[in-house]
């Protein structure tokens, strides 16, 4: 989203941007914004996620109406034209946002794998009840390991 | 119920589960057999019920790793002393469950034995020369890292006792995780030793391992190897007998 903006401030290649640009990249940002609200009322996107986005958004509408801060981050980095500052950082977001969901991924698939297991013991339990009634140790063990386990990963 | 389990783990095996049951029943009658059913799509389930085995039905396919884990999760909670992984395609011979048995009570302190295709006079199915060479370079890895002759890290054909199955009920690798489970074993002071057996080609079915992926299997697991050596040594080990791993 923030590269749509950069795509924009883009089309006039020096510092300054027309008032048209700006407004342009405003409205977008307030779609963004507008949008990413919408999902999270209908409770398809978590608000943990949307605060990235609608900071996202922030952070765009903060550089349309502030003129020169970009120029000035820019020019403070030796980096010749703004609009390379702005595709430089909408790079770094990216590759950390999907670092972070390749970590969602990997916690997700553990958890899914984990009660996948529980679900087909409890199952054979349920179908073959006559040993458990032997072993009650074998299930408070159980349960116990459970808690330390979910203890362990916070 | 026995004291001894026998873990096999098998996706749509139909054609060579019964058999594999069977065998075992037959060559080592101290086992109990539990199928571990890795969400077939065939009559798996049904015939290894039909065979006598105990079957337990993941809900969908969570790859071998998962599959054998939910085994030793299943041991730890039923209590029984000693697990043996056996596939379920009919490529490991029940008859040697006996001499891994008596190899794991051979000498006190050994905790995991794995029957190796490659010690011992030459004879059985040693797999395909390319999957050779793979497995040769896991031998080396692996016996570098354990410090000890490890010829087959890759034999699913292995047993454990109590402290092995604590261990790998706990911790397991998804995805080929026989090499990996041997470092893992290593890297808890658990003692690991091998024997020579013979395999079998397989009776049935594909191998999980086809060419086009074995070059990511040998990445990946040399990866998952090298990061658990690097990792911090575990302060406790599993299981009830809970000690400092390493002095």
């Amino acid at each position: 989203m923030s590269s749509v903006g950069a795509i924009l401030l883009v089309v006039r290649a020096s510092s300054t941007t027309t008032t048209l640009q700006r407004v342009a990249v405003i409205a977008i940002a307030v779609l963004v914004f507008a949008l990413v609200f919408e999902l999270v009322r209908r409770r398809a996107l978590l608000e943990r996620y949307a605060l990235l986005w609608l900071l996202a958004s922030l952070a765009l509408v903060l550089l349309a109406v502030w003129k020169g801060l970009l120029t000035h981050l820019a020019r403070d980095l030796d980096i010749y034209t703004p609009v390379n500052a702005l595709f430089a950082a909408g790079f770094v977001f990216v590759v950390v946002l999907l670092l972070h969901f390749s970590l969602v991924i990997s916690r997700l698939s553990e958890q899914s794998k984990t009660l996948a297991q529980r679900l087909a013991l409890l199952d054979d339990r349920i179908e073959q009840p006559s040993e458990l009634a032997a072993e009650p140790d074998a299930r408070r063990s159980s349960a116990a390991q459970q808690r330390t386990r979910a203890a362990g990963e916070r | 119920m026995n004291r001894y389990l026998a873990i096999v783990p098998a996706y749509n095996e139909v054609g060579a589960i019964a058999a594999t049951i069977t065998e075992i029943r037959t060559a080592a009658p101290g086992f109990d057999v539990l199928v571990i059913d890795d969400g077939s799509t065939d009559a798996t389930a049904a015939t290894a019920s039909a065979a006598g085995a105990r079957v337990v039905r993941l809900p969908f396919n969570v790859g071998i790793g998962g599959a054998v884990q939910t085994g030793y999760i299943y041991a730890r909670e039923h209590g029984y002393e000693v697990a043996v992984q056996v596939d379920g395609d009919g490529q490991h011979d029940a008859h040697d469950i006996p001499r891994l048995l008596e190899a794991l009570h051979a000498e006190p302190g050994t905790h995991l034995v794995t029957g190796s295709r490659f010690l011992g006079p030459p004879g059985g199915d040693r797999s395909s020369a390319a999957r050779r060479v793979g497995i040769a370079v896991f031998a080396r890895v692996v016996s570098l890292l354990t410090r000890q002759q490890v010829t087959d890290p890759t034999s699913g054909f292995r047993m454990t006792d109590r402290r092995g199955i604590e261990l790998f009920a706990q911790e397991y690798a998804t995805d080929y995780p026989e090499v990996e489970a041997i470092v893992l074993a290593h890297n808890y002071a658990l003692h690991t030793h091998e024997i020579a057996v013979q395999m079998r080609p397989r009776t049935s079915g594909s191998s999980r391992i086809s060419t086009s992926v074995s070059a990511y299997y040998l990445v990946k697991v040399l990866l998952a190897v090298l990061v658990s050596a690097l990792r911090a040594r575990p302060l406790l080990e599993p299981g009830p007998l809970g000690k400092t791993a390493r002095p």
